[in-house]
């Protein structure tokens, strides 16, 4: 006879824990994804407010962090699955996909992710992953470009930086006018806005490892975006969680992809210099 | 997640008898748990998985009934200890009555 016993059952895991200290520290710990370390901690380069940037990873729990270091477990990888679909999908006039030109995404956008966003000389502005695509999709597909946040933007954008998994983010400031774009980004991230008079820094660099309520404030680093949180139970770009946070200072939102906030994508990608990309974190 | 549900499957290929052995799953699903509304202020019906179930050769290993308080894409992990080799069977039924399945071979040594 058949011998079969179940021994244990772990059922399903949302639960947000509640912070129970006023200040805490990092922790010290290491991530490991698929055998690959990341880099969560690196020396931040010149000009840079701290001496050593830092992964939010290492500010969260310890549920959210195990989640993030179990690809399995992991529910943003149901993101760069659809991705992959869609990577593959013909879309648009010309019968084509984004396999046809680009061939196989683990080839030809490996450590792409790590690099933007990137001066465009035709736009003359920066542009990063989710305008490239809708480039390609209008100018070579003969598609519709994808609407902010359009579901299959997300994921398609979560596949293509999912192929730089642990490659340092490193953006190219000599191109251009990216020098003068990451000057106004960094107007935008000390500048107090809304009822709440907040700037980026109040929070992220003046009172980083404080509890804001429960939430134990990071350095706002964006190396794992988009990211999933347990929040929305969904996939969260970049221009969204920047449009969240404006939106919590009480402040008017500008639009995704304007100029406001591809300058502040700009600065805020240069401030995690070294950190390893983790596409699809997971957040609280 | 609008897309079709999608199961994920984790467990090993082979194992030693008696060995035990952990089962991991995931299905991508939105469960929507029917006491949302929307902008007009009509609900959003139910739609969510509300069973799932794994055999391994015919036997039951494990099974659940899934209410609306489970967050979306659930995700079980439970351990089994086996005898023979076979395949694990996966169901997740939805609101809808759609079925979805999966099967997952392991090799005991």
């Amino acid at each position: 006879m058949k011998r079969l016993s179940v021994l244990l059952l772990v059922s399903v895991a949302s639960i947000s824990g509640l912070a129970v200290m006023a200040y805490a520290d990092p922790v010290d710990d290491t991530l490991t994804i698929d055998d690959r370390e990341m880099i969560i901690r690196a020396k931040a380069p010149k000009g840079h407010p701290f001496d050593e940037v830092l992964s939010g990873w290492l500010f969260r729990e310890s549920e959210t962090r195990a989640t993030e270091a179990d690809s399995f477990a992991n529910p943003g990888m149901l993101a760069v699955e659809r991705g992959e679909e869609l990577w593959n999908t013909v879309d648009g006039s010309m019968g084509k996909s984004c396999s046809s030109c680009h061939n196989d995404a683990s080839a030809t956008m490996k450590d792409v992710g790590a690099h933007f966003p990137k001066w465009d000389a035709k736009a003359r502005k920066p542009v990063n992953i989710e305008m490239k695509i809708n480039d390609c999709r209008t100018e070579r597909m003969g598609a519709e470009p994808y609407k902010f946040d359009a579901e299959e933007q997300v994921a398609l954008t979560t596949y293509i930086k999912h192929q730089s998994l642990g490659t340092p983010v490193q953006i190219d400031l000599s191109e251009g006018e990216m020098q003068s774009w990451w000057e106004k980004g960094k107007e935008l991230y000390y500048t107090r806005t809304g009822q709440l008079d907040f700037s980026c820094a109040s929070c992220h660099e003046k009172s980083m490892g404080k509890f804001i309520r429960a939430d134990h404030l990071s350095q706002g680093q964006v190396n794992g975006f988009p990211t999933y949180r347990f929040n929305t139970a969904g996939m969260v770009s970049l221009h969204n969680r920047f449009r969240g946070c404006i939106r919590d200072t009480r402040a008017e939102m500008p639009k995704a992809f304007s100029d406001e906030l591809m300058a502040l994508e700009v600065y805020v990608t240069w401030r995690g210099t070294g950190l390893s990309v983790e596409t699809p974190a997971v957040r609280q | 997640m609008a897309a079709q549900p999608k199961p994920r499957i984790k467990v090993p290929k082979e194992a030693k008898a008696g060995e035990v052995v952990s089962i991991k799953t995931l299905i991508s699903h939105e469960m929507e748990s029917g006491q949302r509304k929307d902008k007009d202020g009509k609900v959003i019906p139910r739609k969510i998985i509300n069973k799932f179930a794994c055999e391994f050769n015919g036997t039951p290993v494990f099974s659940c009934d899934i209410d609306p308080a489970i967050s979306a894409n659930p995700y079980f992990e439970f351990s089994a200890k086996l005898t023979e080799s076979g395949t694990f069977k996966f169901t997740w039924i939805d609101d809808d009555g759609a079925i979805y399945t999966d099967e997952q071979k392991i090799t005991v040594n």
